[in-house]
Formats: C-alpha cells, sequence, structure tokens
C-alpha cells in the first residue's frame, strides 16, 4: 500500500505510525504538483497550522480523488466540520493502532472500488489488466471495455444493440452482428471452462454470469 | 458515407490502451506487421519506448526491400500502427512480444497503393458505400511434415476424422488453436483430414479486414506453433501427388446492418436476389479472379479432376463438385445464411483474393447478372458435351492461362488498383517462365525411357 503524507516535513510518529500500518510512506511536499495516481490514500498532518493546512487541500481535493485521513488536536475539530474533502480523522496524542485501522480501512475500500471481480476474473479499469487465476490475459480494448461492461452488470440481458451503444458507444459500421464477434473472442480469450460466463440468450442478446 | 475506419477519438483511446498494456506487462518488442503483394509477411520490430511516435508519425522503413513495394524514386514508406490489432505473441515464453498490423503510406501520407491491406479496406469502403459489411469464414488445410526438405515426409497415414493413435498430430493440433484463441482468433472445429498428415482447421466468421489478418495470423501461428514440436507445417497447394491438395475454402456473406442481405425468407431457396446476383458475379468473373485467388505455379496441381477440389465453374445447393456450393443454414438461423467459395488455397493473399472475390460479387449485384441453374449432377462424371450444353466452363487450369484470364480483366485492374495489377501480372509471368525451363522428373521418367 503506498500513502502519501503531507506535510513532507511531517512528525515523526506520524510517518512511524503510517509505516507500522504496513505502507510505503511518500512524503509529499507540494500538493498541486505531485503525482498522487498510484496513492491509495493521503495522510494529512495538520500540526501547528490547522487553517493552511486545510486551506492547502482544498483546492487540490477533486484532482487528488483519493481519501485524506487528518491527523488533528482536538481543538481544530470545528475546523475538520467545515472542511472540504476530509474522509476521516484521528486526534493526537496519535494512537498508532488506530490510525492504522483508519488508514487500511480506507485505503482498502478504495481499492475495491477500483479491481473489478467475478469468481476468479479480475478487471482493473485504471491500468486496463485482466487476469483470469492470477494469470494475465491479453484483450484488446474493444473486447476489454465489453468484459467491464458485462462485469459490471452482471445477471441482466443485454440486447446488442444495447451493447453496441453502452460498450462501443457510436454507431459502428458493422452493426450488431460486431457484437457477436466480440463475444466470440472475448469467450476464446476466456478459454473453454469460462466461456459459458456470457450466455447466448436466443434471439434477445447476451447475459453475463 | 459509410467508412470502415473507426472515429479518430476511438483510435486514440485505443493507441492509450496499447501504451497502457505494453507498460504494464513489461513488453519488450512490438512487431509491426504488414504484407507484401505476395502475401509474405513483413515485420519491422521497435520498442516500446517508439510507440508513441508509431501511433502519432508511423514508423519510416525502406519500401524498396519489400516484393511489390519497389518504386526507386520514393523507396521511404510509413508504416502506421492498427491499435485495434494488437495482440501479445503467445509462442513468446521468454520475453513478451506483441504484434500490431500496420496500414503504409507513403512519406507524403497517402495511403500507398501497394499495400495488399489498402487495398482490401478500398474495396470494403466501396462495399460499404453500397450498405454492406463483407462476414467471411475460412477453412484452412494445411500439412505437417517432418522438415522443410524438398521431399516431403508424412507423420501418419491417418485419413479422414481419424482419431487413433496414428494421429500424432492431434496435439500439435491443439496446442496451436489454443495459441489461436488466445490471440482472439476463435475456432470453430478442427479434424484430420482426407489425406496423411493433413488437417484441417475452420475458423469462427469476422469481418474479411479482420479475416484477412487472421489468416496471415494464422498461417505464422500454425508454423510456429509446428517449430516448437520440432516439425514443419505447409500451406504448399498440392505437396502430395496422388492426395488431395489444401484448399481455403471461403464461406461468405453480405450484411446490411444486422439483416444478412443474403437471406430471404420469402425465395425457395432461401437465398435473396443479392446472394444469387453476388454468386453469378463470382462465377461469370471466376476465371479473372483465380490468378490471384490461386497464385503459384503449384496451386493449379490442386485445380485438377479425381479430387476434392472444384475445377469446373458452377454452383449448386449440396454438391461437393460445384466452384460455389451453398451450404443450408442451420434450421432458423437466416443469419447463417451463406454461400462457399471452394478454389482459393491458404497460399493466396488474403487481402487480395478478398479484394477480387468482393469485387467480382458485387459486380454481379450492380450489373443484376442472372443466375445460370444450378448443377445437380456430379460435374466431374458429365461428358464435356453435356457440360458444353449446361454452358459450364472451367477454371485456368495453369497459371499461365489464369494471368491471362487476369490481364484482360477490367474487373481485377479495378479492384487490385493499377499498381499491384501491374506488379502481380510481371511478379507471376517471371514465376511461369521460371516453371517453363525446367525438366520435371515425370519427363524423365516418362519420355528418357522410350523417346
Amino acid at each position: 500500500m503506498q500513502v502519501a503524507v503531507f506535510p513532507a516535513d511531517c512528525s515523526e510518529a506520524v510517518a512511524e505510525a503510517v509505516a507500522l500500518a504496513g505502507a510505503e510512506v511518500h512524503r509529499v511536499d507540494d500538493l498541486v504538483t505531485t503525482e498522487l495516481g498510484e496513492m491509495s490514500l493521503l495522510v494529512l498532518e495538520l500540526g501547528d497550522e490547522p487553517m493552511r493546512r486545510l486551506r492547502q487541500l482544498e483546492p487540490v481535493v477533486d484532482d487528488v480523488g483519493l481519501p485524506v485521513l487528518v491527523v488533528a488536536d482536538r481543538a481544530s475539530l470545528p475546523l475538520i466540520e467545515r472542511a472540504k474533502g476530509v474522509t476521516d480523522f484521528v486526534l493526537e496524542p496519535l494512537d498508532p493502532v488506530e490510525l492504522g485501522v483508519r488508514l487500511r480501512r480506507h485505503a482498502t475500500s478504495n481499492e475495491t472500488e477500483e479491481i473489478l471481480r467475478f469468481k476468479d476474473l479480475e478487471l482493473n479499469p485504471l491500468t486496463y489488466q485482466a487476469t483470469l487465476g492470477g494469470a494475465p490475459i491479453d484483450l484488446t480494448y474493444m473486447e476489454y471495455e465489453l468484459l467491464r461492461f458485462l462485469v459490471e452488470n452482471p445477471g441482466r440481458v443485454w440486447s446488442r444493440q444495447q451493447l453496441l451503444s453502452k460498450v462501443w458507444g457510436y454507431d459502428y459500421y458493422g452493426g450488431a452482428r460486431t457484437v457477436d464477434v466480440h463475444i466470440r473472442r472475448v469467450r476464446a480469450k476466456l478459454g473453454e471452462e469460462r466461456a459459458s460466463w456470457i450466455t447466448t440468450v436466443r434471439s434477445v442478446g447476451y447475459r453475463f454470469g | 458515407m459509410w467508412s470502415t475506419s473507426p472515429p479518430r477519438e476511438l483510435m486514440t483511446k485505443q493507441a492509450d490502451y496499447v501504451l497502457r498494456t505494453v507498460e504494464e506487462r513489461g513488453i519488450r518488442f512490438i512487431r509491426l506487421w504488414f504484407t507484401d503483394v505476395q502475401g509474405f509477411l513483413k515485420s519491422v520490430s521497435i520498442s516500446p519506448a517508439e510507440l508513441e511516435v508509431a501511433f502519432e508519425e508511423g514508423m519510416t522503413f525502406d519500401g524498396s526491400a519489400i516484393d511489390g513495394y519497389a518504386r526507386v524514386q520514393e523507396a521511404d514508406m510509413l508504416a502506421r500502427p492498427d491499435p485495434s490489432t494488437f495482440a501479445v505473441l503467445p509462442w513468446r515464453k521468454e520475453q513478451q512480444v506483441a504484434r500490431m498490423f500496420c496500414d503504409i503510406y507513403t512519406p507524403d501520407g497517402e495511403p500507398f497503393f501497394g499495400d495488399p491491406r489498402q487495398v482490401l479496406k478500398r474495396n470494403l469502403d466501396k462495399a460499404a458505400a453500397l450498405g454492406y459489411t463483407f462476414y467471411v469464414a475460412p477453412e484452412l488445410e494445411f500439412f505437417y511434415f517432418e522438415d522443410s526438405g524438398p521431399e516431403p515426409k508424412v507423420l501418419d497415414r491417418g485419413g479422414y476424422f481419424d482419431l487413433t493413435p496414428l494421429d500424432v498430430a492431434q496435439e500439435y493440433r491443439r496446442s496451436t488453436i489454443n495459441a489461436l484463441e488466445m490471440m482472439g482468433i476463435p475456432v470453430e472445429h478442427s479434424h484430420h483430414e482426407v489425406a496423411p498428415s493433413q488437417h484441417e482447421i475452420i475458423v469462427r466468421y469476422t469481418d474479411a479486414l479482420t479475416m484477412a489478418d487472421n489468416i496471415m495470423t494464422f498461417r505464422l501461428t500454425v508454423k510456429e506453433m509446428a517449430l516448437q514440436h520440432g516439425i514443419y507445417a505447409t500451406f504448399m497447394p498440392k505437396p502430395l501427388e496422388g492426395h488431395e491438395g489444401s484448399g481455403m475454402h471461403l464461406h461468405m456473406s453480405l450484411f446490411e446492418g444486422d439483416k444478412n442481405a443474403f437471406h430471404d425468407q420469402a425465395s425457395p431457396s432461401g437465398l435473396s436476389e443479392t446472394a444469387t446476383a453476388f454468386i453469378s458475379g463470382l462465377l461469370r468473373h471466376a476465371r479473372e479472379i483465380t490468378a490471384v485467388t490461386n497464385q503459384w505455379v503449384n496451386s493449379y496441381k490442386r485445380l485438377v479432376g479425381g479430387f476434392d477440389a472444384p475445377i469446373y465453374i458452377s454452383w449448386a445447393r449440396n454438391n461437393q463438385s460445384a466452384l460455389i456450393r451453398v451450404p443450408t443454414p442451420k434450421k432458423g438461423k437466416s443469419s447463417s445464411t451463406r454461400i462457399e467459395y471452394r478454389s482459393p488455397d491458404a497460399a493466396a493473399n488474403p487481402y487480395l483474393a478478398l479484394s477480387v472475390i468482393l469485387a467480382a460479387g458485387l459486380k454481379g449485384i450492380e450489373e443484376g447478372y442472372d443466375l445460370p441453374p444450378e448443377v445437380a449432377d456430379n460435374v466431374f462424371q458429365m461428358t464435356p458435351a453435356e457440360r458444353a450444353a449446361a454452358g459450364i466452363d472451367r477454371l485456368p487450369e495453369s497459371l499461365s492461362e489464369a494471368l491471362e484470364a487476369m490481364e484482360r480483366s477490367e474487373l481485377v485492374a479495378e479492384s487490385l488498383g493499377e499498381h499491384v495489377f501491374d506488379w502481380f501480372l510481371r511478379n507471376k509471368r517471371k514465376e511461369w517462365e521460371r516453371y517453363q525451363q525446367h525438366v520435371s522428373r515425370y519427363e524423365l521418367e516418362t519420355y528418357l525411357p522410350i523417346l
């Protein structure tokens, strides 16, 4: 787990508690310019300048797109209540165990949102990678998008036209037959045992799962 | 107008997808594939660092090194990878290698008319302008031999649908099918063919451009997997005298959107007028396009009587001797209505072969040709007089005869484009001349003792 810690010169107690929670500490000296895409969570220590720290967070909170765990003292609680983008907080004096629990809870919930799973199939929409039982499978872009849509919407029957407009998103020249061709290719790549995850619903379309 | 090219925005997304995957999967090399006029696969290898530039600008290479591309004054060519064709090569275990098919452009950014893939795209755009998508499913036959030496050494004496210990090649075929499926080429089924050591793999239908790419990939995959097992695979049309040759029967249909344009519920045969006109076009122009669908001297050793290969220009519903067969569609499955063109062999250039076949069929539709009567009998058993009376012509008997028919064909010139048309004729004439100078074993054995 990768955890960003701001400011870079945070107290050793915070850095140690994050490391103790099993995360890799990345000290961030500028929230605006630092790339946080790989991080699972941001720990923000308010320290002696709670107003300034929260103001630094506010403009970037949408871009950062991470859960934010604030380390604050009791006096800063009213500020936190009004602040934008704070997911949760821990109070000083710091309890490393409490920080660890909160950190893992928020960071993990963030990750499960990203990875799509069906049985032993995993799709990571961020990296476009797909694995079956841990082994990577190679899909083309359209095959990936089709499979992702199906995994996101299991159990429902989709007509070819629906799939065409939802997945291809434009009036594709090949028409609905394109869908059949791609379904068959995805089945081939899932392999014999898993090909039946996608069932053909006669004269209607397809269902996943 | 309809076009076979996806919108630009999608191309960018697909390129991003490829860049991301190359990074995530630690792919070391990307092979940019394209095809020369005779249908040989060419490859330029690039590193992941060069990939972004390849998408944006194309990769420059020396076109004069490629058969059928050579034009002294414009030797530099650009290969532009098509991100929708990205696939990791499954047989490269030790190092991750991927491939993409390319379109070839001139340095000015114009599509290069000597590029067979662009030739097919042009023909498909023409069909698209008429509202048609062209779907193809091939039956690909090939032989496994012990090695690539000049004497073919068979691996078994197996026959059609054999499933005995004789069929030592079963495992080779299975691993090949796995590799094909991993690359997104679904296989319908496979079996041991009639001749010893001969096999057939039937590939599931897809649009014609993807299928031409798939056939190129198929040939390489079959050969690569054979190599891994220490044997040799060949698509030579007739490697064994006295046995069946290897063909590439093509099952084809035109779709108008979601509707099979070859199907008509109301007609007794189930075939629409579009289908019958397409058949008529193919029949009428069959002699002209044969040089392209059967492009080697050896191709004509397969197109002889006494075997499964067609030689008479005829059509029929379930008659295996006809050039065009109309298989009975599965009950209630109008979408599977199709025709099967049985002369091509798997050593053809698939881009060019599909181009001329489509052009001939579309010509039939455009001109509204009438369909000649169906041939009910076995054409091989008819006398020459009966065949003449029924108006049944023969396919060219040799490459030379096929080239003569092609040279007079406006249809082939138009569908291939002048550049490919001229080069093809010149190159194949030379092949025929070389063959003419050869004194064969047959001649020595037949004539030496008596003359």
